[in-house]
């Protein structure tokens, strides 16, 4: 699960990206981030990631609050999630299969073990048989979805998703948004942040709307109690 | 992470730095000719000073001195004298030449026989011939034994012979002083070639050292790939530059034999011992291990995944 509580974030040349931004997210709940590029939604999916810290308040990813979390564990800790990127960031020069295994080779998994999860996540996005191949030969949705098998294969509890359709054609986009659909299904957390309105709509999951940086509207926070009572 | 599996991970490194290596021959020949250059000068002059210490292993024998007792100081007096020094710390040997033994090798050797049966009496004293022990025949060790010796009331003088030994001493000092400044800059130089080449390699692989940061991997797992890089150039270098010392000893081996055979010497040249091949390697390894450490150490902070 993934609770903000007032969360703000000013960058050092003084924009402020988020400003008291606090929503909770469910284990195996997927919620869209919705926004206009520049409204946020990079940026709060940075500080789930760990790859920026807020100025103001608190992130928690599985009730642990990760602006504690000292610089040398953040490598632990980012072993715990998974990440999808627009432009997937896949290591051009290796094959499918050492990208999906990546995540497990720097948690130190034995090999038998890297091999059956490498293949059971290639499996989960449709790309089994195609792990010698290396990402140019593959088409950009094959892409994306060996981006999802490398962040699912180290079976992490949160997923977070930037963009994760921005290059795709509807149809592969729909194909993606079900992959993650399927993760959640199995209790794993998704937040997906896009600005495709139709993927939104085509999947009725609640939607956290950003802009310049604050919450507006979306669809009414299920639990906010949750959110109060923390 | 177990035992096995952790050893796995470093010979996946070290495979991985070898293959990397590979996949571009004439950048790796070139940094390892570079090393391995650097890496021969200061051990070339090592060899020169052991084999130079090799072929004047006799010269130890060559610094003695000689004690010239005064003109009425008795034999048994001199005998008495030589017993006092041979309880001095350094000394090897002391052996008394008297004043007739003296005479009759003067006699013998000079070639002035005729002229000596002038004189009435034997004009020359009883010597004292000192040998000092070969750990105790420094320059200091020497002067500070003289001074000693030249107190005693009944010595005349002292003279220190071979001077020129103790020069040619000094000089091997010299060179040996010279070996180990070498080994310090070459060292250095080794130390900046490695961690250039190891920046290049960080500047080269960003892409793949982000998004390993970003699935997780922390910098000691990053670092380690160009660690066995460091490492390799560094035993690559000291491998390169024990080839080169051999061969010039086996170019130089012949004609230096020969060389010697005419100043009736039996010496031939030698290569590194086994500890100074272990210095070679030793130091190769480590340098490449350090060059590699600190270039690691200042570019992998700064690269920080984005999304």
């Amino acid at each position: 699960m993934i609770e903000l509580q007032r969360v703000s974030k000013r960058y050092p040349n003084g924009r402020e990206a988020l400003t008291n931004v606090s929503f909770f997210v469910d284990r195996g709940e997927m919620v869209f981030v919705t926004g206009r590029s520049g409204a946020g939604k990079s940026t709060l999916l940075k500080l789930i990631a760990l790859l920026e810290r807020p100025s103001r308040g608190t992130v928690s990813v599985n009730g642990r609050n990760i602006g504690a979390i000292k610089e040398r564990h953040i490598p632990a800790f980012r072993r715990q999630i998974g990440v999808v990127f627009q432009d997937h960031k896949l290591l051009a020069d290796r094959p499918v299969f050492d990208n999906v295994a990546l995540p497990l080779v720097v948690a130190g998994a034995p090999f038998t073990e890297i091999g059956k999860r490498v293949r059971a996540a290639l499996d989960q996005v449709g790309l089994l048989g195609k792990e010698r191949m290396l990402p140019m030969e593959l088409s950009v949705g094959e892409q994306q979805r060996v981006g999802i098998a490398r962040a699912v294969a180290g079976k992490p509890a949160v997923i977070v998703a930037d963009e994760p359709t921005g290059n795709l054609d509807p149809e592969l986009s729909i194909e993606v948004m079900r992959l993650f659909r399927r993760f959640s299904d199995v209790g794993v957390t998704v937040l997906v942040a896009t600005h495709d309105r139709h993927i939104v709509r085509e999947f009725g999951s609640r939607e956290i709307m950003l802009d310049s940086g604050e919450m507006r509207g979306g669809d009414p926070d299920p639990l906010p109690s949750l959110v109060a009572n923390r | 992470m177990s035992p096995a599996t952790l050893a796995t991970r470093h010979a996946q490194a070290l495979l991985g730095a070898l293959g990397r290596m590979a996949r571009s021959p004439l950048a790796t020949v070139f940094t390892l000719l570079v090393i391995g250059l650097a890496l021969t000068l200061p051990a070339a002059l090592g060899l020169l000073v052991t084999n130079a210490e090799a072929a004047t292993g006799g010269f130890t024998q060559a610094v003695d001195m000689s004690v010239y007792l005064k003109s009425g100081v008795s034999l048994q007096r001199a005998q008495r004298l030589a017993e006092r020094a041979r309880t001095i710390p350094g000394i090897k040997t002391v052996t008394v030449i008297s004043a007739a033994q003296g005479l009759r090798e003067f006699r013998k050797y000079s070639g002035f026989g005729a002229a000596l049966d002038v004189l009435h009496g034997n004009p020359l004293p009883n010597v004292l011939h000192i040998v000092p022990q070969p750990g105790s025949s420094s320059a200091v060790d020497l002067e500070r034994l003289r001074r000693d010796l030249a107190a005693w009331p009944a010595v005349d003088m002292v003279q220190l012979d071979a001077q020129w030994a103790l020069r040619f001493n000094a000089i091997l000092g010299v060179l040996r002083r010279l070996v180990s400044t070498a080994a310090v800059l070459l060292g250095a130089g080794v130390l900046a070639v490695v961690g250039n080449t190891i920046r290049l390699e960080i500047l080269n692989r960003h892409a793949e050292i982000e998004v390993t940061k970003l699935v997780g991997g922390s910098n000691a797992f990053v670092r380690r790939p160009f660690l066995y890089t460091g490492m390799l150039y560094g035993l690559g270098g000291a491998a390169l530059a024990w080839l080169i010392l051999e061969a010039v000893l086996i170019g130089l081996t012949g004609p230096v034999a020969r060389l010697a055979q005419l100043y009736g010497s039996g010496f031939v040249l030698t290569g590194l011992t086994g500890r100074q091949c272990g210095g070679l390697f030793g130091g190769g390894l480590a340098l490449g291990w350090l060059g590699a450490w600190i270039a690691a150490h200042r570019h992998l902070r700064s690269i920080e995944p984005r999304a």
